[in-house]
Parts: structure tokens; C-alpha cells; sequence
């Protein structure tokens, strides 16, 4: 695992943590629901199980876990932080 | 004398337990409705306390009112068009941070809210502690610690929800500072807004959501399931928005 090097969100293994530093996307709409679900600059991110079919990938963020598609975790920019399990 | 019905209306993130808090409310005196022209369906119920008869609503649990989701639009025009006397924004104990979110964003809209902190059991077991005094004087409304599920904290949540819907709560719901750029742009609207739209919606907050571009409060409020837009004027709205 590559530890503190940038990256996408959808470029995490499960298991990783995630500090997220930008939310980059060109779609509004989509920009202002990845914020409204807790991904937000400077929160944390627990990368959880990836879907049987590879996609979508279960994220826990703000105690909740999200399930966010490819198309959607590619804007989330920011740093891996650590790895356990 | 026919005392009047009250209608409060509950809220929250997902899995919260608004209808937890519905039915314990409500006791077995509920039934389900379509709300017209969606596919979302809401429960309403009614409940007396103190001798007031309340109309309670059980909204679908959104994260948001922006997203411009089928149940983030119900819970959204539920507010704006029917103004629920009382809006009790349920939010969960061990997640506020999440939570807070769409409580500022209802605050924004009214501000006749009352901010139920549920699942006040999990949180003890988890070793978290919440200053509810303190969160009610930052939100500047009332903050009631309950646990729908232990039917804990219902008579305080009720006494509360009495005493806001018969006028002796004065509230002073937090509102948020934006960036110069964009309070600029409200101020520039606000005084169009109310041109327009009279008093009936919360102008500082259509302004920003015109200002976010919403095309979907625009779709609304073109179509209203009341007669609320002053007749007429409803075009010079929708105009002045493109000339921001
Ligand atoms: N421990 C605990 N669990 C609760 C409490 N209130 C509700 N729950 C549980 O939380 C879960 C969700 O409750 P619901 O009432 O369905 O939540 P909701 O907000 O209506 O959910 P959506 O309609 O999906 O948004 C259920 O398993 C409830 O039993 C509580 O005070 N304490
Ligand atoms: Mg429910």
C-alpha cells in the first residue's frame, strides 16, 4: 500500500483509510450529494467491502457506511492514511 | 369550539427512528398516504397531548434537501408548502456531526424547529456524551434528548412540541454566514424574492438555492400543490434569476 501518497478514493484498497482532501467534480448536483453523504475535505474515510461484481464499494464515512459507484468515488481526491485488517 | 389541529412534521437522516418516534407517538391511529403526484409514500398519524389534537407527518429520512432525490423533494416541499406548525428534526446521538446537516439546513428554512436527539441509550453505551443545553444555545432552538425505541424523554419532546405550536417559544435558529461573494448575491435578491413571493417562503433561503442554480425548487414553486406565489409575478422570478 502506498501510504500518503494522492490518490482517488477509488483508487483504495478495503481496509485503507482515507483522508480526503478535495471533492473535485464537475456535475453539481453530484458534487453537492457527495458532500450531503460525508464526504467532505479533511474527513476520514474507512474503505469497507467492494460488491461481488467489483463495483459499487462500501465506504464508512461519518459513522454511517456509504455505497458510492466508481463514477463517483473517482472525484474524491486525497491521501491514504493507514491499513489495517 | 373547534380548537385547531396542529400539524407537526418529523424528519431526519435514514435510520434515525422518525418512525419509531411515529409510532409511539401515534399509537395504533396511523395510517399511509401518497403524497399527491409522488411515488414516495408518508405516514400520517394523529396524536392528543394536553388536550391539543397534532397531525403528525412521517417524512421519508434524507441526508439533505439539495440532492434533488425523489424523497429529498417530498421532505423538502412538505416544508415549504405545507408549514408544518412544528418541525422535529430527529437526529441520531452517536452520529451528530453527519446528522447536523440537514438540522442546519431546515433551521435555514424555519424556524419553528425542535431538535430531537435520539437514540440517547446507544450513545450512553457508547460512552458519549451530549450538552444539550449547549447544542441549544448554538442552534438557538430546542434541543430534546429522547430514546423513541425505551419510549424515553416523550412527555418533555410533547411539552416542548405544546409549547412552540401555542406560540411561547421564541427561537433564534443559527443562520449561517456565507462567503462575501455570495451574501453580496443575496442581498442583491432578497428584496426581488420578496417582491415576488411576499412573505408566505423564507426568502433569504430561496435566494441561495437560486443562487446554487436549484432547478428543481424552481419546478416546484412554478407548480406549488397551493396557490401561495402571488398571481402574476411568478414569471419575474423565475426571469431575474438568470440576470444574477
Ligand atoms: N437503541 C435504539 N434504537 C432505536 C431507537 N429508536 C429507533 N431505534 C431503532 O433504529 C432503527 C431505525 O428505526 P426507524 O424508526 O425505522 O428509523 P427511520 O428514521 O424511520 O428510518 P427511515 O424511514 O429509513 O429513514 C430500528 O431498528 C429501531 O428499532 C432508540 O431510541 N434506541
Ligand atoms: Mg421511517
Amino acid at each position: 500500500m502506498a501510504q500518503g501518497k494522492r490518490c482517488r478514493l477509488s483508487d483504495t484498497k478495503p481496509g485503507d483509510r482515507f483522508r480526503i482532501e478535495k471533492v473535485d467534480v464537475p456535475d453539481p448536483v453530484l458534487k453537492r450529494r457527495l458532500l450531503d453523504l460525508g464526504f467532505v475535505p479533511g474527513g476520514e474515510v474507512k474503505v469497507g467491502q467492494r460488491s461481488p461484481l467489483g463495483d459499487p464499494t462500501a465506504y464508512r464515512v461519518c459513522g454511517t457506511t456509504i455505497a458510492l459507484r466508481k463514477e463517483e468515488s473517482d472525484y474524491i481526491y486525497g491521501e491514504t492514511i493507514d491499513h489495517d485488517g | 369550539m373547534m380548537d385547531k389541529t396542529y400539524t407537526v412534521a418529523l424528519m431526519g437522516n435514514p435510520n434515525t427512528g422518525k418512525s419509531t418516534l411515529f409510532n409511539v407517538l401515534t399509537g395504533l391511529r396511523q395510517h399511509t398516504g401518497n403524497w399527491p403526484g409522488k411515488t414516495v409514500t408518508h405516514a400520517e398519524g394523529e396524536c392528543r397531548h394536553r388536550g391539543t389534537l397534532y397531525r403528525i407527518v412521517d417524512l421519508p429520512g434524507t441526508y439533505s434537501l439539495y440532492s434533488n432525490s425523489a424523497d429529498e423533494e417530498v421532505a423538502r416541499d412538505f416544508l415549504l408548502f405545507q408549514r408544518p406548525d412544528v418541525t422535529i428534526v430527529v437526529v441520531d446521538a452517536t452520529a451528530l456531526e453527519r446528522n447536523l446537516n440537514l438540522a442546519l439546513q431546515v433551521l435555514e428554512m424555519t424556524d419553528r424547529v425542535i431538535i430531537a436527539i435520539n437514540l440517547m441509550d446507544e450513545a450512553k453505551k457508547k460512552g458519549i456524551h451530549i450538552n444539550t443545553k449547549k447544542l441549544a444555545a448554538k442552534l438557538g432552538v430546542p434541543v430534546v434528548p429522547i430514546s423513541a425505541r425505551n419510549r424515553e424523554g416523550i412527555d418533555a419532546l410533547l411539552d416542548t412540541v405544546d409549547a412552540m405550536a401555542h406560540g411561547r417559544i421564541n427561537t433564534n435558529p443559527l443562520s449561517i454566514r456565507y462567503s462575501p461573494e455570495i451574501e453580496r448575491g443575496i442581498a442583491k435578491l432578497l428584496p426581488l424574492v420578496k417582491d415576488v413571493m411576499g412573505d408566505t417562503y423564507p426568502a433569504r433561503w430561496i435566494a441561495l438555492r437560486l443562487l446554487d442554480g436549484d432547478t428543481s425548487l424552481l419546478q416546484a414553486l412554478k407548480q406549488p400543490p397551493q396557490p401561495l406565489i402571488k398571481e402574476g409575478n411568478a414569471y419575474a422570478c423565475c426571469g431575474s434569476v438568470k440576470s444574477v
